[in-house]
């Protein structure tokens, strides 16, 4: 199976009037074709970033270092002219928030028309009307939605339009940025439903970034827990989410209880304190501070990811200690 | 709440104490965002010397020289050694004019916005924020008086009122009370729907309470930024009127300066020591609101800064 | 002349609340249609239900935000005073927690004004009785609400605060008044997952420690398992189905309850039920049981076994009664 999507020791920080934030250190990844791979994490983490440098869309003050492969090549060398055809035709992104990314005075179809006519600028016009017909079809919208605009649809409606729009150009690589945050929970499950779909029929890969580990245990074949900018914790999505090895995977599993599990009831879990400033990044492990099981060692260094299982990664050194 | 924080402060202050403190913290900050527009504080500067010249008029200038039955000049001298802007068609030092004129332009000015602001906000705000009949016909009135002409409107309230200085003020401020209360009216009419405001009526708020606590609050900054512009606007309206023959026939100010100066031919006759300080004086002052307007827009400006 | 409460009455009732929109187009949009609801004293009350349920309106309504076009909303037996004395004592009892925590905060307020509100307005710092002073009491609150130490907060804005902070400084603000029940709506769902278990822990130890009541409004039925005693869960202006949380989520009756359960990601041992299509427009109620369109057990044929398939799609069910059983508003139970 081809790897779509290659990470290796990236780095980014940005450059800012009160000195270096680094929000993505040292993150290695990878997807291949028709598999979903998410990766969970909250505000701060850094997973905003790492889906912005996939197609160079990082903001101008941000400083990359490491690898980025899409399709082959690394997209931070790539030069201009094979970047915009990669844009989309190769890879694409479905934005979080629908509500911001669709322009709210053009129809629906003229937006997903878009990118076909960018890049197909020779397909003649009723090709571009068919194809939108075709993929509003497939992300389960009726063709006649083509017509309305963006305030005349639900939540779930604009969330299928965006994938729609990801999907426009037939790329190999998608990236979905908290698709099904904000909706409800019927129109999350459609959705979730409709991402597998997709992945199964028309063989793409498919990177999913949610905050929502029960999302993510649900959809995705593996998952990387993501904290302060590092990966604290990765393996098969079902195993992480049910099993976590990492204190953190634990917190953000058990911040979604069992329904039906008398162990979750009148018992919220969580943890205290907020994600770290990237500013302020604590001595040692960076999770320490909020750890319920941190130690003093913990605050010597950073705790290296290490495979303690074969194929589940975590950057612990309490693993296993009781 | 987070455990990585100082160790906490000294004894609890009183709420006046806080408030103090909060005004203080909040006027530094902006301070110092404003002082970072360069173009406003070049505003500013000019603003404080012209009101300076203002204040300072008898210190500077004889203000016996505004007297037409002690005008020694010849008519309409160009500038010398003794009479730096030359004089007017009596024989009067244009500069003793141009100071004094000065005093005439920034009080309108002021005085005219004053009356407009107060309008134009209470209207604004309670017909933006009230509902009902009441902010009905408050609006009505507000978009009544946005389309009646001004200049008309002006030369009828300036015959029936009268020629004074507060007069005229008063021409200015109602017929320039209707910009503000518009745009007052909008940012009321958003702040109605913003959830802190219905957080206040869950907590108990009357609609009193709402207004002058939430409402007003934060309609303010935006009328200061008006403020400015306005004075802008009434300056220029009291020197358009004053030429036009509307203003205080007592008195000098740079409008009847030129309207003088028109009457009696300046121009053919090149007395340009005539027209062109006072055109530059209102010019300068104008300039000088306006850049400190902008930039207190932008210091005010709920979008570009959080608060 | 008002009557004495009711000692065997619920503290806050709503009998047949209907609270009807008109939508931009000129129709009629049935927000709540229909609903019977008591809260109990000292009783954590989850409302669940998706968009267009009608869960906020209910909030509001019993909150005395918006007045019912039909129907009643009672507080200790009494109709609910909607004079502006009556609210405003009425809201020294009874708060609310709205849904937008980073909106809900004046940004122009610190956050020591923004808790001090609701003591000036209701006098606080003059009729308490252990002679506070208003600086006391907003650290009081502020304290009880998780942050600590309280000073340190006292003069900084909500664009210092993060999400987390900014959802305890709202709801200090609503303990200020020391209230006896205090309506919650989505108080976690803007905020980072990790975090949500500190403040649904807070609202147990409201009620613990101070017997406050507490009515969750939310979508998220895991929030309703981890600090719930009872569940009503809405569809389209109406209480579907009702009871103990337990009852509610172990042993659903209503279709649509089954429906939402299967597809909350947790739940294995539920086949996903995925619905199709989704809620309708409040405008357009459908005839009969209002989930008949989108019902599965209309569609695999379940009800016209049981024979009820007719009356799914013509008879209009009956709102369910306030009381504690476990009902469900469905033809075929």
């Amino acid at each position: 199976m081809s790897e779509l999507l290659v990470m290796r020791d990236l780095h980014v920080a940005y450059r800012t009037g009160e000195g270096r934030l680094p929000a993505v250190r040292g993150v290695d990844l990878t997807v291949h074709e028709g598999e979903v791979v998410g990766v969970a994490g909250e505000s701060g983490c850094g997973k905003s970033t790492l889906v912005s440098t996939v197609l160079r869309l990082q903001p101008k003050n941000a400083r990359v270092e490491g690898e980025v492969v899409v399709l082959g090549e690394d997209v931070r060398t790539m030069r201009w002219g094979d970047l915009r055809a990669l844009r989309w035709a190769g890879a694409s992104i479905v934005f979080q928030g629908a509500l911001h990314s669709l322009n709210p005075v053009h129809r629906i179809g003229r937006q997903i028309a878009e990118p076909i006519q960018v890049h197909e600028p020779d397909l003649p016009e009723d090709a571009v009307r068919r194809r939108v017909d075709d993929l509003l079809d497939q992300v389960g919208l009726s063709a006649s939605r083509s017509r309305s605009y963006p305030h005349q649809l639900s939540g779930g409606q604009k969330q299928r339009v965006m994938i729609a729009m990801a999907l426009a150009c037939r790329p190999k690589l998608i990236v979905a940025d908290e698709p099904t945050t904000a909706l409800d929970v019927m129109v999350q499950a459609q959705i979730l439903d409709l991402l597998r779909d997709l992945v199964h029929d028309l063989d793409v890969g498919l990177l999913i970034i949610s905050h929502d580990l029960s999302v993510l245990a649900d959809v995705c074949d593996r998952v990387l827990v993501m904290y302060a900018g590092r990966v604290v914790e990765a393996g098969r999505a079902d195993e992480v989410f049910s099993d976590p090895l990492h204190p953190y995977s634990a917190a953000l599993s058990g911040a979604f209880p069992r329904v039906g599990d008398p162990a979750a009831r009148y018992a919220p879990a969580g943890l205290a304190g907020d994600p770290p400033d990237p500013r302020e990044l604590p001595q040692g492990c960076s999770f320490a501070p909020r750890c319920p099981r941190a130690v003093d060692r913990c605050l010597e260094a950073e705790p290296p990811l290490v495979e303690v299982r074969p194929g589940r990664p975590v950057a612990c050194i309490r693993v296993g200690e009781p | 709440m987070t455990a990585t924080d100082s160790p906490p402060t000294a004894a609890p202050l009183s709420a006046a104490a806080l408030t103090r403190r909060r005004r203080a913290a909040s006027l530094r900050r902006n301070w110092a965002l404003f002082r970072s527009h360069r173009s406003g504080l070049f505003g500013l500067t000019l603003l404080l010397l012209f009101v300076l010249l203002a204040v300072c008029a008898p210190l500077l200038v004889d203000p016996d020289g505004l007297d037409l039955t002690k005008a020694t000049g010849t008519v309409l001298q160009h500038p010398t050694q003794k009479y730096w802007l030359g004089t007017d068609d009596s024989g009067r030092p244009i500069l003793t004019l141009l100071i004094f004129g000065s005093r005439v332009s920034l009080f309108v000015g002021l005085f005219a916005t004053l009356i407009s602001m107060v309008i134009g906000t209470v209207v604004g705000l309670l017909s933006g924020f009230l509902e009902g009949w009441g902010a009905r016909i408050l609006f009505r009135i507000t978009e009544w008086f946005l389309v009646l002409p001004f200049l008309p409107l002006a030369l009828i309230l300036a015959t029936v009122l009268g020629r004074g200085l507060f007069n005229i003020s008063l021409v200015i401020g109602i017929t320039s009370w209707p910009a503000t209360a518009l745009l007052i009216r909008s940012q009321a009419l958003s702040i109605r729907e913003r959830p802190y405001l219905e957080r206040a009526r869950v907590l108990g708020a009357g609609r009193w309470h709402q207004i002058t606590r939430h409402a007003l609050p934060n309609v303010m900054p935006m009328v200061f930024a008006n403020t400015t512009l306005t004075v802008a606007a009434a300056i220029l309206t009291e020197t358009t009127l004053s030429f036009l023959g509307l203003g205080d026939p007592t008195r000098v100010s740079w409008g009847s300066m030129l309207d003088s100066a028109f009457s009696v031919g300046a121009i053919t006759t090149g007395a340009w020591w005539y027209i062109v300080p006072p055109g530059v004086c209102v010019v300068l002052v104008v300039l000088a609101f306006t850049l400190v307007g902008q930039a207190l827009e932008d210091v005010f400006n709920p979008r570009l800064r959080e608060r | 002349m008002t009557a004495a409460p009711d000692p065997g009455a619920a503290f806050i009732e709503a009998r047949g609340v209907t609270v009807e929109f008109t939508t931009r187009t000129g129709h009629a949009a049935r927000a709540l249609d229909g609903v019977d609801l008591a809260v109990p004293h000292g009783e954590v009350l989850a409302i669940v239900g998706e968009s267009g349920s009608g869960k906020t309106t209910l909030a509001r309504t019993l909150m005395g935000l918006e007045r019912p076009t039909s129907g009643e909303v009672l507080f200790e037996g009494r109709p609910l005073d909607y004079s502006l004395r009556g609210l405003k004592s009425y809201r020294s009892r009874v708060q609310m927690v709205l849904q937008d925590a980073a909106g809900s905060l004046n940004p122009r307020q610190t956050v020591y004004e923004s808790v001090a509100e609701g003591i000036r307005l209701h006098g606080r710092a003059r009729t308490d009785e252990q002679g506070r002073t208003e600086t006391e009491l907003v650290a009081a609150a502020l304290a009880e609400a998780g942050l600590r130490p309280p000073e340190r907060l006292f003069l900084r804005y909500p664009h210092e605060l993060s999400g987390g902070q900014k959802q305890r400084v709202l709801i200090a603000g609503a303990l200020a008044l020391r209230p006896e029940l205090v309506l919650a709506d989505e108080p976690v769902s803007s905020l980072d997952a990790s975090i949500r278990g500190e403040i649904l822990a807070l609202l147990l130890e409201l009620r613990r420690e101070l017997g406050m009541g507490v009515v969750v409004v939310t979508h998220d039925l895991g929030l309703a398992w981890n600090i719930a005693d009872r569940i009503a869960v809405m569809y389209l202006g109406r209480v579907v189905e009702c009871g103990t949380t337990e009852e509610v989520l172990t042993a659903p009756r209503h279709p649509y309850t089954r429906a939402l359960l299967s597809v909350v990601p947790e739940i294995d041992q539920l086949e996903p039920v995925v619905l199709r299509g989704e809620v309708p427009d409040p405008s357009r109620i459908p005839s009969g049981c209002r989930f008949h369109p989108r019902c599965p057990a209309l569609a695999d044929g379940t009800a016209d076994r049981a024979g009820v398939a007719d009356a799914c799609h013509h008879r209009p069910l009956e709102i369910l009664p306030a009381t504690g059983e476990h009902r469900a508003a469905c033809h075929l139970v």
